[in-house]
């Protein structure tokens, strides 16, 4: 259903270590060492407390739809959404190989990985 | 220290263009400064400030001032969008009142509507959203967050918290539609109904067409100035009242798009006004979607949160029918929406109607007190928000 080609993401060298990691399939986000919350984008600085003491972790993947909205005006339809990792912080994603009629905000989805051909993949999310 | 009645709205001018494929961009911001000073009865020579935004071309407000050849003390070149320039009166009036200047011109102008007929695209490249080093956009430009759909995401998850429906959606243009069947120069003057929103074809859902606003070229321009020029010049000076400013954005990942950054902006400028809602005869409500103006409508405090919808049913927006006059030049959803930033004619609209100079089929009687509101960027990301209220020129 998704036929749009994954586009390789602007990378610098903060964000590195999280594409190089969605090559081996992991969802990486920022946890602040100084007040436990976790963050997105990940970025080197906690955007709550400004500790500049952030660890990358491994999330599960697992989240909820927080909101969702499909271009209907493109030669291919596709839907941006807003998912809610189990981890607690919320971003931006497409949901792909979905019914984007039969979306619910709130609804169970995962990760899933596209190779955008250049050493990375952009993070999915499909219903589960 | 407050800016209350330390600075006067003298002139405005709105282009009357809403294709301008024969002119420049330098062109449109120097034909709109020129309008606006002989409005206020003023020349290029008065000007000791500029204000622009991310729209003028060259470097800041420079490059321009070099085009206009006027020779200022003073330049302020905040960039948040749609709503720079109402942030702009904000920060013109603070100018004056520190003493730094005594008249600003301020311009907006943009040709998004030439420029995507030549070469096919939405707004050829430019401006924040395509900087290679912002930080977030590694991180969004991969999943095509067009405009429409950053919109729809809010306007989805407003329906989901607050039962907010589409036909209360549709109202917003519809009462719209109403005021731009008088005005000249809009692009949709044709009065429509809540049936024909919903038939529109869905843009981004739960977003029709008719839930958009216009492309069009254009711009405007005001000139801010001291209250004893003010007092000098025949013209009707507007009084800027009161002002507020915040920009809002999505906050390290705890998301909320069922507000905007007006729930910030709005108290400020009430409080420095001190007027209430209750006080507010007319307001141009920044209006790039029909969702844009119903939360922007609740985070000034019109309404109760989650009420927006009620709110604008039943033509509670048309001039003459309901309590809150909105956007009565047809606004960005029927007249135009320049360089695709409404701040500035928002601005404009609402000077008209203080000035009694509203069409006559929308103008608001006894006309005292107004606000005018605007947002930039996406409420669907991040955005800037700015209010002022203004006043008769003895308010
Ligand atoms: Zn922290």
């Amino acid at each position: 259903m998704s036929e749009r080609k994954a586009p390789a993401p602007v990378v610098n060298v903060e964000t590195k270590p999280f594409w190089d990691a969605t090559a081996e399939g992991k969802l990486l986000i920022k946890k602040c060492n100084a007040c436990d919350e976790v963050h997105w984008y990940p970025r080197s600085m906690c955007p709550f407390c400004h500790s500049m003491d952030t660890a990358w972790i491994e999330s599960s993947g697992k989240g909820v739809i927080y909101s969702h909205s499909t271009m209907r005006r493109t030669p291919v339809p596709y839907c941006l959404a807003y998912v809610t990792l189990d981890e607690g912080t919320t971003m931006m994603t497409n949901l792909v190989d979905v019914d984007f009629d039969a979306l619910e905000i709130g609804q169970k989805v995962e990760v899933s990985f596209a190779d955008t051909g250049e050493g990375n993949a952009l993070p999915y999310f499909t219903t589960v | 220290m407050s800016i209350k009645g330390k600075a006067f709205i003298a002139g405005v001018y709105e282009h009357p263009t809403r294709d301008a494929s024969d002119k420049s961009l330098p062109q449109l911001h120097a034909e709109v400064a020129k309008g606006a000073l002989e409005d206020a009865g003023l020349t290029f020579k008065d000007v000791d400030a500029y204000f622009c935004a991310g729209d003028a071309p060259g470097l800041g407000g420079i490059s321009m001032a070099e085009y206009m050849g006027i020779h200022i003390q003073h330049t302020d070149t905040t960039e948040i969008g749609g709503s720079s320039y109402v942030a702009h009166i904000g920060h013109a009036a603070a100018a004056i009142a520190a003493g730094k200047c005594n008249v600003a011109l301020i311009t907006l102008a943009g040709r998004p509507k030439a420029e995507a007929q030549k070469v096919g695209t939405g707004g050829g490249g430019r401006g924040p959203m395509f900087d290679p080093n912002a930080p977030e956009l590694g991180f969004e430009a991969v999943y095509g967050p067009a405009t429409a759909n950053m919109y729809g995401m809010a306007a989805m998850r407003h329906m989901h918290e607050y039962g907010t429906t589409s036909e209360q959606l549709a109202w917003i243009k519809v009462a719209a539609s109403h005021h731009a069947q008088h005005n000249e120069h809009a692009m949709l003057k044709k009065v429509v109904t809540v049936e024909d929103v919903l038939n529109s074809p869905m843009i981004s859902n739960p977003l029709h067409r008719l839930d958009c606003c216009v492309v069009s070229d254009g711009g405007g321009a005001m000139i801010i100035v001291s209250p004893e020029i003010a007092k000098s010049l025949d013209r009707h000076c507007v009084k800027v009242l009161g002002h507020g400013e915040s920009p809002k954005h999505l906050n390290g990942g705890k998301v909320d798009l069922t507000y905007t950054g007006a729930v910030w902006s709005g108290p400020r400028a009430f409080s420095e006004a001190g007027v209430t809602q209750a006080d507010i005869k007319y307001a141009s409500i920044y209006d790039s979607f029909t969702i844009t103006v119903l939360e922007t409508l609740e985070d000034l405090g019109f309404c109760e949160k989650g009420k927006g919808g009620e709110f604008v049913m039943d033509g509670n927006l048309i001039s003459g029918v309901g309590k809150l006059p909105f956007n009565t030049d047809g606004g960005g959803l029927c007249s135009n929406h320049p360089a695709n930033r409404g701040g500035m004619t928002k601005v404009l609209e609402a000077v008209r109607q203080l000035r009694g100079e509203a069409h006559e089929k929308v103008q608001v009687p006894d006309c005292d007190i107004v606000l005018a509101h605007g947002t930039g960027g996406s409420i669907g990301t991040r955005m800037g928000s700015a209010t002022v209220i203004l006043g008769r020129e003895d308010a």
